[in-house]
């Protein structure tokens, strides 16, 4: 299937145009190629799900894309900005301004409540939204000075999601968010997603192995050996809460 | 090699950073211990083979005269094997282009034939020829210290006459090992020389012709000391003797034995404290490390390995480590011991040889000590993570509880941004790891104030002795006690500012069991240049009709207080014996005395105005024309010149000082960079997941740095003060234990101490603080989204 972009987005709303990224790791004496030439453009206030087994090299372009890891090929632009061959000092600006995470792990503060663990990024950011709002968002505005340790895992991952959100990024990514939740867990992290996506307008990249997960999503992108084997438009999104793995 | 063990040498590998560290601090506490117990040994050593071989005698006598058919019945008495007499004179001497006054012991050899006891070791040239009539020996001391060689010429003032000799050896012996100046407080080899000359020469020259005036002998296998010295005492009592004594009252041997009781004391103490504060942190630091292994130690449950396999495993881990330091640390202890050596036998000691001496039994005992403190750390931690079902081990760890910080609780948070809440949270949070660590990085900082110590307190001892107590510039002994009508001609020399007359009566003090032999001192009640301290350092007037003791003979020696009787038994004239009261007890920091007033010493020796001799002020300046007068002054013998005394004790102990300043500088830096950066490492391996976190979400390497270095700079400010109070605790229990009769080390730290202990810290911290910098440059920003641990 060719590359196709979805009608309703114009050329001037892409946020994220990569061109030929390939990425070679050396380990050892082995190579190995974990993107073969990837060409992929990633527009304003998509929901897209990154699909693809093990290996295939999510991972690998998601990182690329958050500034994390430079690719070996090829060119990645973010909005006027070329991010291929950027300093380490202006890849942590460029994450630190536009970039949200959220991790499999959520990689919370342990010694800082909910609302610090929002607070220390929101300190460092330029507009942020207030900790107690993104919280809010989550749906955990009860739970401000609750220790990650006083936490279930969904509600962890909840805070790390405000945490992603509240310096108002352009962009949010995730790797595997539900990874190390239970399903129902992992629907209620899913949601708080979508709604992010639908209010805020981000650019939501989110990487899963699960295949259930991908029918909420604007465009999934179907990744196998390090090249884009499929992109396919939902023609129709599920919500998140009619998900079920 | 089993895998467990490939897998052992990898991760040694691995945290070769940290290994080295903890190598480091193992390194410092063993190498103390080999160094002191090291010399100790060797010096030991040294003096029972030197003693042995050049026969050094057992039992030694003066007197006044007594012709030689006496010695035959000395050597009758039961119990005496050998035993030979000798002239012994004190003379003044004279070296060419050597203006300060010289005193020296001139002692016979016999005419023909080897000495019988305390034979010479010759170091250069030749002893003197039979029948030689100006040929003499030197000791090595006096020669170094005026580059004499066999050839060159001095006089010396012998009996009121000048007599030209020639030097034809210089030598070492077993007398004069510890070489001082009666009345001296410390070693001066320029000023004091010994030198040995035959009998019949000396004998001559010293109207001694067919008499003795000092005796030495051995005794036979199963004699009693005291009985020999009591038949001894008998039979020269008639000749003017002056009291046989052991070797424990022999001079050299005397001091000799003081000093090396110092070292064996230092050779103890030292080492437990450094060994103890290496194994204390080498404890605290392996427990953390292994701690961090907790999934490893899941893994290998799982496995199926045992958890006794497991624990030999990382007990393996630990031992190499180590060994690693015991090896170094036995290497640099033998090395700093043989300079310890060298520096004893350069300045203090004289042996012809030095036998280096390490007992396997000392490298045993340090690792045994180090071993036993490593393993129990880690077993420690491995038996904590044996016990969790490997399944839990290998979980996700549930976030760690945190709580809000005692700071914050009572309304300082907003004064805190996250990062600084992190630093606060942390430590609080285990508190006595927090703790462990101030206490590990203070110990390094009270170690370096240890070994940097000894030169203020001795700026300090030298400034009490010398410019509070003795004042004078010069003190002087007559030849034999004088009528103190000769104080009124020292005053009229030109140059002499003011004179104070003493006497100075040799003595045995007893009391019960204890005796002192040594010399009461007849001082002036309201002395300007000779004074006593009271315990606050005020000159205080010693009140008549008894004796006021300096403390460490009241009480280490004599044990006895204010109000005790003590027997005196004088050891000159017709040798009374008195009981004196001890009127009071004041303070001294350099050797021991007994102070009378001057009358009640007179009173006491049924004598007039009798003077010793004298307390001299000069005008400086005038200081060389006044020796040269007072040389020619046929009654006056011993000379001793303060401030040229006290530049010599600070060229002996410079060497001292400066090599424990670059003893303690080593070890105490390898302490505290071996706490400090391994907790560090540690900190960094236990939140490294968590500050990669944080650079993801956009957080700059300083701003992460700013947690990590953070805790460690608030932990190492709140170290320097603990230190401090460390540092003085140690210097206290010093203090106590290097009391000798020598000296004893006033409480006195500067704020140079101060500041070396706290730089010590903080250059270590520093220099952790970069290498870890530099870590947080490398740290794996994409693992941390996949992984967990």
């Amino acid at each position: 299937m060719m590359n196709r972009m979805p009608t309703d987005h114009a050329q001037a709303n892409a946020i994220f145009v990569a061109h030929g990224l390939t990425k070679i790791y050396r380990m050892g004496e082995v190579e190995v190629h974990a993107l073969r030439g990837i060409d992929l453009t990633l527009y304003r206030g998509e929901l897209v799900v990154l699909l693809g087994p093990s290996g295939s090299g999510k991972s690998t372009l998601l990182n690329i894309l958050g500034g994390l890891d430079a690719p070996t090929g090829g060119e990645v632009r973010y909005l006027d900005h070329i991010l291929t061959g950027a300093s380490e000092a202006d890849l942590t600006r460029f994450r630190r301004e536009h970039v949200g995470f959220v991790f499999q792990f959520y990689n919370l503060i342990p010694s800082l409540t909910a609302r610090e663990n929002v607070a220390a990024v929101t300190e460092i950011s330029t507009s942020p939204m207030r900790p107690e709002d993104a919280l809010a968002l989550v749906g955990l505005g009860n739970r401000l000075d609750h220790f990650p340790a006083q936490l279930s895992g969904g509600e962890q991952q909840r805070v790390a999601i405000a945490r992603a959100v509240a310096k108002n990024p352009a962009v949010l990514l995730c790797d595997e968010p539900t990874g190390a939740l239970d399903s129902a867990t992992g629907v209620v992290v899913l949601e708080v997603l979508e709604k992010i996506n639908r209010e805020l307008g981000t650019l939501t990249v989110l990487i899963t192995h699960n295949a259930g997960i991908a029918d909420m999503a604007d465009r999934v992108i179907r990744l196998s050996d390090g090249q884009i084997a499929e992109i396919h438009a939902n023609a129709v999104k599920k919500r998140a809460s009619e998900l079920s793995w | 090699m089993k895998s467990l063990d490939r897998k052992l040498f990898r991760h040694l590998w691995h945290l070769r950073g940290q290994v080295l560290a903890i190598a480091a601090v193992i390194m410092g506490g063993v190498a103390t211990m080999v160094m002191s117990l090291s010399t100790y040994d060797s010096l030991v050593t040294t003096r029972d083979r030197f003693y042995g071989e050049y026969r050094f005698a057992e039992v030694f006598a003066s007197l006044k005269r007594a012709p030689e058919p006496v010695a035959e019945r000395l050597a009758a008495i039961p119990g005496v094997e050998r035993l030979e007499t000798r002239v012994k004179a004190g003379v003044k001497l004279e070296v060419e282009g050597f203006s300060d006054p010289i005193t020296g012991q001139l002692l016979s050899l016999p005419d023909v034939g080897e000495a019988q006891l305390n034979r010479l070791h010759l170091k250069r040239g030749r002893t003197v020829q039979p029948w030689s009539t100006d040929e003499v020996v030197l000791s090595d001391t006096f020669a170094d210290a005026h580059g004499f060689q066999p050839g060159d010429h001095l006089a010396a003032i012998i009996n009121g006459k000048r007599k030209q000799l020639t030097v034809v050896g210089v030598a070492v012996s077993p007398e004069y090992v510890y070489q001082i100046a009666p009345g001296a407080m410390f070693p001066d080899f320029k000023r004091y020389g010994v030198l040995w000359m035959g009998r019949s020469a000396l004998a001559a020259a010293y109207d001694m012709d067919g008499a003795f005036n000092h005796v030495s002998l051995t005794l036979a296998r199963d004699a009693r000391e005291q009985d020999v010295i009591d038949r001894v005492d008998a039979v020269l009592a008639t000749y003017g003797g002056t009291g046989a004594y052991g070797r424990p009252d022999q001079f050299s041997n005397r001091f000799l034995s003081e000093e090396l009781k110092q070292l064996q004391t230092m050779a103890t103490v030292f080492p437990a404290i450094f060994l103890g504060v290496a194994a204390f942190l080498l404890n605290v630091v392996l427990s953390r490390l292994i701690a961090l292994q907790r999934e490893q130690i899941a893994i290998l449950k799982a496995f199926g390995y045992s958890y006794a396999a497991i624990g030999a495993h990382y007990v393996k881990l630990v031992l190499l480590m180590t060994v690693l330091g015991v090896v170094a640390g036995v290497a640099l202890g033998t090395w700093f011991g043989q300079g310890l050596s060298h520096v004893y036998t350069e300045t203090t000691f004289r042996f012809p040889y030095l036998d280096y001496q390490l007992r396997p039994g000392v490298a045993l005992i340090a690792f045994v000590v180090s071993a036993i403190a490593a393993v129990s750390g880690t077993l420690l931690s491995v038996v904590r993570a044996v016990r969790l079902p490997p399944a839990e081990g290998m979980r996700q760890e549930m976030p760690a509880v945190y709580r809000v910080t005692l700071f914050e609780r009572i309304g300082l948070q907003r004064w805190f941004a996250a990062p600084t809440r992190m630093i606060l949270r942390h430590i609080e949070r285990r508190p006595l790891k927090s703790l462990l660590t101030v206490l590990g990085i203070a110990c390094a900082c009270g170690l370096m104030m240890v070994g940097n110590y000894q030169k203020g307190a001795i700026d300090f001892m030298v400034d009490v002795q010398f410019r509070q107590a003795s004042r004078e510039d010069l003190s002087l002994a007559f030849i034999e006690p004088t009528s103190s009508r000769a104080l009124h001609e020292l005053a009229a020399l030109p140059g002499v500012d003011y004179v104070e007359g003493f006497r100075n009566v040799p003595a045995i003090l007893r009391f019960g069991q204890y005796h002192h032999r040594g010399a009461i001192f007849g001082i002036q009640p309201e002395g300007q240049l000779h004074r006593s301290l009271d315990s606050s350092l005020q000159p205080v007037g010693v009140p008549p009709g008894g004796v006021v003791l300096t403390d460490h003979l009241a009480t280490e020696i004599l044990h006895v207080k204010p109000g005790d009787l003590l027997t005196v038994e004088v050891l000159e004239g017709s040798r009374p014996v008195r009981q004196v009261p001890v009127l009071g007890i004041t303070k001294q920091y350099l050797g021991v005395s007994a102070y009378m007033q001057q009358d009640s010493l007179n009173a006491l020796m049924r004598e007039g105005g009798t003077v010793s001799g004298a307390y001299l002020a000069v005008q400086p300046g005038k200081e060389t024309e006044l020796y040269a007068r007072l040389h020619e002054r046929p009654r006056v013998l011993g000379l001793v010149a303060n401030k040229a005394a006290i530049q010599s004790f600070y060229a002996t102990i410079g060497e001292f000082i400066l090599f424990y300043n670059l003893v303690a500088t080593v070890l105490a830096g390898a302490i505290g960079f071996g706490v400090v950066y391994n907790s560090a490492r540690i900190s960094l391996s236990e939140r490294g997941r968590e500050l990669a976190s944080l650079r993801v979400l956009g957080f700059t390497r300083g701003e992460i740095a700013y947690i990590l270095l953070g805790e460690l700079a608030l932990l190492t400010l709140a170290a320097i003060p603990v230190g401090f109070v460390v540092g003085v605790g140690l210097v206290g229990i010093l203090v106590v234990a290097f009391q000798s009769e020598l000296y004893r080390l006033p409480l006195i730290l500067t704020p140079q101490n101060y500041a070396m202990g706290a730089s010590v810290v903080i250059v270590s911290a520093l220099l952790s603080g970069l290498l870890l910098w530099h870590r947080l440059g490398r740290l794996d920003l994409v693992a941390v989204l996949k992984t967990r641990e």
